[in-house]
């Protein structure tokens, strides 16, 4: 291609076109995970799923930015993408749906998507809003204390941001400077509760001033600009700079989970709005026009992503469900119950 | 082996748990440069470091949140509440966050985490500083509950506490600090988590306890043993896990029980204790199970009448021991 050192030569520092593409990937293989959890709830083969579409931009951008095997990711329940694109695999994603004995982050004993791989320097969370949010700065803290290089990225919504907890993370994180960054996945609503009605302030970014680092806003719908977002936040933090709090502007396209109904809070004239911001479209056009990708390759993609869903929906739904048994495990390490 | 008491135990145990094992440190208001609010850690921030005993901010939900964070991550974290009574804003990290890790994980995430907090009455500490917090946090499965009453128990288990996988809520009854004072045994030492002790023992009547109650109830056994009366006296020292053998050998044994402890009455680990006995050693029993708890007032009052309308006390618990003894 004619143009091809020009492209190269304007990509953002980091990304190489192999890199973009492996982006663009993870984005369709989630998409094709999260429509395959809506369609196994519609057809009464598991109890819940959570969406993030619309949300796979920023999160692809953010796992890109982080060094597998030395940062620490402890992401929410909304992160499917992130935790693709940060090493977990579509068989993984569907033990979890299926509630598996072998569901390696909870053993079927949370709801999907808390993720959890140790030695992937996943954290596991609970489902309690914000809590986890502490815990990345604790491990933060370990980090720093052992003069490692990991930096610690913890994510949560908007509408997080108004517990007790997360503010408290925040001004333990300014004091101590831990290397940690803070990704709000800002799509407006907390369930049915707009951010209007949570805070007082336009962004959520406006709150880091306050506890003495920056804040930071994105397109949280555009894969490169949230990756460059996120790469700087987290080059700061790894060179002792402290934490960062960013903001990515997203949306979410479906309702907040299979048990909800967007309708009862939204009209129908914003749900078509939103949608056309969908990233997974405007990102394929950003690499048609620096010539990176065409028709072909994008179907290839996405019939490669298909199959690899398929077969992990195949292989989680022939699993050995947990038994009676395994209900009394992992209570404490070793001794009795009570 | 010398003689100490609780708070010099306590101090002792967690310098050698800092000095021995860089994993361990220690976060909480006021325990650097101040040393806690007791003086438990005077000196610690200049011999380990402001990076190893760290002053937390006034946020407590953080404090054992943060703590966690570091546990997940492979440190040791000891993390004090200054006092029971703020034990509350934490109360999410503690039952929701630290007592399920491993179990939400599957295994995959433990949390080995020690809170130290004082708590307890019989200091004048009015209605804020004299809680007891055990009933609120012994019901919650994957998480353990300790309460010594001798500085050699407190050595003993909280070096157990911090080699332990697992979350520890570690009691410190603030009346026994300097009041109670015992020969602590020299260099490592552990008190297995989960066994009960026998303070005294005894053929007539048992009395099941913990904490400052301990003591109270060994000075009523001597008393009433002049009486003709032979009490034994079992303190759980482990709230959760509680060690069904012992209460229930030694029910068995007297075959009469009275359950004493500060904490109020209603839905308090004394209700657990009988719930035991009733299912396990009911007809063991002459007498019904006896119970001499706090009152179900909100707290202690501050005004002198008020605490000790309170508490139990020596002669009321000989009293109690004296009627069951009769029953
Ligand atoms: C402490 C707590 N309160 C309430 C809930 C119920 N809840 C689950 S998700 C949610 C909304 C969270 O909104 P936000 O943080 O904006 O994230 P989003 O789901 O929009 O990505 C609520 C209220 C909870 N899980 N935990």
């Amino acid at each position: 291609m004619k143009s091809e050192p020009k492209v190269r030569a304007s990509l953002p520092e980091g990304l190489t076109p192999e890199r973009l593409l492996e982006m663009y990937y993870y984005m369709v293989l989630t998409r094709t995970c999260d429509d395959r959890g809506f369609a196994l709830n519609r057809q009464g083969k598991i109890p819940f799923a959570a969406t993030c579409q619309g949300h796979e931009a920023i999160q692809v951008g953010a796992a890109f930015a982080l060094r597998r095997g030395v940062d620490w990711l402890v992401p929410y329940y909304r992160d499917t993408c992130m935790a693709l694109s940060f090493g977990v695999t579509p068989r993984e994603q569907l033990m979890c749906l299926f509630a598996r004995k072998g569901d390696i982050f909870s053993s079927g004993r949370q709801f999907p998507n808390h993720y959890s791989v140790p030695d992937r320097q996943i954290a596991s969370i609970s489902s309690i809003i914000a809590a986890h949010v502490t815990h990345a700065v604790g491990i933060a803290l370990a980090a720093k204390m052992r003069k490692q290089s990991a930096v610690v990225l913890t994510s949560f919504g908007e509408g997080s941001t108004s517990e007790g907890e997360w503010h408290e993370a925040l001004n333990f994180a300014g004091i101590h400077k831990v290397p940690i960054v803070f990704l709000c996945e800002n799509n407006e609503y907390a369930i049915s509760v707009h951010q209007s009605l949570q805070m007082g302030v336009k962004n959520v970014a406006d709150r880091a001033a306050g506890y003495g680092f920056p804040g930071v806003i994105c397109d949280g719908t555009d894969p490169v600009q949230s990756y460059e977002t996120v790469r700087d936040a987290v080059e700061r933090a790894r060179s002792g700079g402290g934490p960062t709090l960013v903001e990515a502007k997203c949306y979410r396209a479906m309702s907040h989970t299979s048990d909800d109904n967007q309708l009862t809070y939204r009209t129908p004239d914003e749900i078509e709005a939103v949608k056309t911001r969908d990233p997974i479209p405007r990102f394929e056009n950003w690499l048609k026009e620096r010539g990176m990708i065409d028709d072909d390759t994008i179907a290839e993609l996405k019939a490669k992503a298909l199959r690899e869903v398929n077969d992990a929906t195949d292989w989680a739904e022939a699993q050995a469900p947990p038994t009676e048994a395994d209900l009394y495990t992992h209570v404490y390490h070793s001794g009795p119950l009570s | 082996m010398a003689t100490k008491n609780l708070l010099e135990a306590v101090r002792e145990t967690l310098h050698d748990a800092m000095a021995s094992d860089e994993r361990v440190f220690i976060m909480g208001e006021d325990v650097g440069a101040r040393g806690n609010v007791f003086l438990i850690t005077a000196g610690f921030q200049e011999e380990f470091g402001r990076e190893r005993i760290i002053d937390t901010p006034l946020a407590e939900a953080s404090i054992v949140g943060v703590a966690i964070g570091a546990a997940m991550a492979g440190l040791r974290p000891i993390a004090e509440i200054q006092f029971a009574d703020f034990i509350y804003p934490a109360f999410n990290q503690i039952v929701g966050e630290a007592a399920k890790t491993r179990y939400r994980s599957a295994g995959g995430n433990s949390c080995p985490l020690v809170i130290r907090t004082p708590y307890g009455g019989g200091v004048r500490g009015a209605l804020s500083h004299s809680v007891s917090i055990e009933a609120l946090f012994y019901h919650v499965p994957g998480l353990k509950v300790l309460a010594p009453s001798t500085p050699a128990d407190a050595k003993g288990l909280l070096t157990s506490a911090i080699a332990d996988e697992d979350p520890v809520l570690f009691l410190e009854h603030k009346r026994t600090y300097r009041l109670i004072k015992g020969e602590v045994p020299e260099g490592r030492h552990t008190v297995p988590i989960g066994k009960a002790d026998i303070a005294r023992a005894g053929k007539d009547l048992s009395v099941i306890t913990y904490g400052l109650m301990r003591h109270f109830a060994v000075e009523a056994a001597e008393k009433i043993a002049a009486e003709g009366i032979d009490a034994e006296v079992v303190d759980l020292r482990s709230i959760r896990p509680m060690d069904r053998e012992t209460i229930i050998n030694s029910a068995t044994k007297t075959r009469r029980v009275l359950v004493v402890h500060e904490d109020n009455k209603f839905g308090g680990v004394g209700a657990e204790i009988s719930a035991a006995i009733a299912e396990e050693a009911l007809f063991e029993l002459d007498a019904p199970i006896k119970r001499l708890c706090g009152p179900d007032v909100p707290a202690m009052g501050y005004a002198k009448e008020y605490e000790e309308a309170f508490m139990p006390s020596p002669e009321r618990i000989a009293d109690a021991m004296r009627e069951l003894a009769q029953f």
